[in-house]
């Protein structure tokens, strides 16, 4: 009796063309997927039986087992150019319905992700005005940059670190060279480290990733040999703690207790430990410059610390230091293209709020404003 | 010149196969991206002998000029040695140094764990010293940053529901007709904080992400293009 009711379930949704198996698209090849009208939370299927051959009638091995509430099934285990039969069975209980097979399928791997074609166009855009700026700043352009008050005050806290006597510190906290961030921070430890070779002051860098520690000695060595003071540089200065997030934490902050370091930059990628090291930095009196792209922690060093660079400031940092014409001209073509962003969310709510304002005469606008969003938020 | 120019020509050939297989799932692209992480893996992996190297150096050096603090210096240097050891006899003795019964895992979970629970404890405090220092009313930011902070902290604890009732009650004595059960039932001062956090902060956040992208694609092409070089100092 079960059996026969599942059995007509089955049927039912089979017959309608439910159960379907293409090549799974966007991808290296190597994937059929396999998609059918689910039962939902029926009580008489309790679960789906996927089965593959290479032959329409015989053959089939059994690939997966999926619950009721399942309705798709990529198959990561073929190979390309080769015919697959698939066929979706349903469990009830001890009882097993065999349904229809589908097929031959063929896996192929694509040249390119249609998925994708959003993220060029505005990939292709961005990087040509960028190009275009700088084409722009060679030709001679004159090039404003606002000022930013936390670089501004490099000197002067290493002005005071040196009026102290105490060292200076240099954290770029949990950050590895991969982050772009800590790429970022590199100039501004060379001029940190040309500072503190000017004024004899010791400078200290605890490091939580060797590489990191490794292109950080490699920044000093440089700076100091460029003003003259190679014989100022000490590898024991630019060390490594550890890599474990409050091992790191406990480590900086012991040095800041031992050593009061009179000027504190924190400069790369932080969590949960920057206010730990930061507190414990500002209770020695230490001046303390931070920046961070990381936006959960900048609140924390907007409390605790002197100056915060705020958002992409961190990424001006080197054109900033560097004031020369094709390293500006990537930050105008930065603020040229924040504008249009402006103009388009503007837009874009806009069209939203009249979409919604005038959904019964002009029902079109909806979908409008749906394309324009789903456009401008990249698949990834 | 062999010095610069290898580097960045190393640096504007992989970003260009990055970004080409981002667009392209075919092989040999596709699978580009990982295989790149994964040699990066490799490679970091053996790089923490230098983190091991700059550390027991560092500290042996400590503790043989006997400098202030050295048996610190010491202790660290017998707990890494220990550590190590414990990790080396584990995976002798049970195949792998993360068996459940291994004691290098012993010392991970009743050691290195309630270690770091007590740093990140230590986080409690240093909040209220943070948010003592900014929320001081000295100027109208500080005051209105000081509000925001009150409305969040009575949305998020049950208290500011008690206090919302509290005001509905007398009201509800100055009011008769206000109805004290509908007026609590408004949850002013969660609604101000959901407010608070999902158009004031997320219009705050999303701007700052904003500009992150954008420095971060600027960043990106200087590199790529060669104009950023001070990474390679």
């Amino acid at each position: 009796m079960m059996n026969a009711l599942v059995a007509c379930i089955v049927s039912a949704a089979f017959a309608a063309g439910s159960f379907s198996a293409a090549d799974s698209p966007n991808d290296q090849g190597g994937a059929i997927r396999l998609s059918w009208s689910a039962v939902g939370d029926s009580v008489l299927i309790s679960s789906y039986l996927v089965y593959r051959s290479d032959a329409p009638d015989s053959g089939f091995v059994p690939l997966t087992e999926e619950p009721s509430s399942s309705s798709e099934y990529t198959d990561n285990s073929v190979q390309d150019g080769r015919p697959y039969y698939y066929r979706l069975d349903a469990v009830s209980g001890t009882d097993t319905v065999r349904g229809k097979v589908v097929g031959p399928v063929k896996s192929v791997a694509q040249w390119f992700n249609t998925t994708r074609v959003n993220i060029l166009v505005l990939t292709a855009v961005i990087s040509g005005l960028f190009v275009f700026y700088i084409y722009r700043a060679r030709r001679g352009a004159k090039m404003f940059v606002r000022k930013i008050s936390g670089l501004d005050a490099i000197d002067e806290a290493l002005g005071r670190a040196t009026e102290m006597g105490r060292p200076i510190m240099f954290s770029f906290g949990l950050g590895y060279i991969t982050d772009m961030v800590v790429i970022a921070a590199l100039p501004l430890l060379r001029k940190v480290a040309m500072k503190s070779a000017e004024y004899s002051t010791r400078l200290l860098v605890p490091n939580s990733d060797p590489i990191v520690m490794t292109a950080a000695q490699e920044t000093v060595k440089e700076a100091y040999t460029e003003m003259g003071r190679p014989d100022f540089y000490n590898a024991d200065n630019i060390s490594f703690l550890t890599s474990d997030q409050f091992g790191y934490a406990a480590g900086v902050d012991g040095m800041i207790l031992r050593e009061k370091p009179g000027a504190i930059f924190w400069l790369g990628y932080f969590y949960a430990e920057s206010l730990i090291m930061a507190e414990t930095g500002h209770s020695v009196g230490a001046i303390q410059l931070a920046g961070t792209t990381e936006t959960t922690q900048l609140p924390f060093f907007v409390a605790a610390c002197d100056y915060t660079m705020i958002g992409e400031e961190i990424y001006a940092a080197s054109c900033y230091l560097r004031p020369e014409p094709v390293m500006l001209g990537t930050l105008k073509g930065e603020d040229f293209i924040r504008f249009w962003l402006i103009v388009l969310i503007t837009g874009t709510v806009a069209l939203g709020t009249l979409a919604t304002l005038v959904s019964k005469p002009a029902p079109w606008l909806q979908s409008v404003f749906e394309t324009v969003v789903r456009w401008a938020t990249p698949a990834y | 010149m062999l010095k610069r120019n290898v580097p960045l020509a190393v640096v504007f050939v992989t970003a260009l196969l990055l970004i080409v297989a981002f667009f392209i799932p075919h092989r040999p692209f596709g699978d580009l991206e990982s295989r790149f992480l994964n040699w990066y893996a490799i490679v970091s992996g053996f790089t923490f002998l230098l983190g091991l190297d700059s550390l027991t150096r560092h500290h042996l050096t400590r503790v043989i000029r006997r400098t202030e603090g050295w048996p610190y210096s010491l202790l660290l240097v017998l707990s890494l040695a220990g550590t190590m050891g414990l990790g080396f006899y584990s995976w002798i003795r049970f195949q792998s140094p993360f068996a459940l019964r291994a004691p290098f895992m012993w010392l991970y979970t009743y050691m290195i764990i309630p270690l770091q629970a007590t740093m990140f404890a230590s986080l409690a405090f240093f909040i209220v010293s943070a948010a003592y220092r900014a929320f001081r009313v000295r100027n109208f930011a500080a005051t209105l940053l000081l509000i925001a902070a009150c409305l969040v902290m009575l949305g998020n604890v049950p208290l500011g529901s008690s206090i919302w009732r509290g005001i509905g009650e007398l009201v509800h004595l100055v009011v008769p007709g206000v109805d004290v059960g509908k007026f609590a039932g408004l949850e002013l001062f969660a609604a101000v904080k959901d407010w608070l956090m999902s158009i004031a902060t997320a219009a705050a956040v999303r701007g700052i992400g904003i500009g992150l992208a954008l420095g971060g694609i600027a960043m990106s092409l200087r590199i790529i293009l060669g104009i950023e070089r001070t990474y390679m100092s």
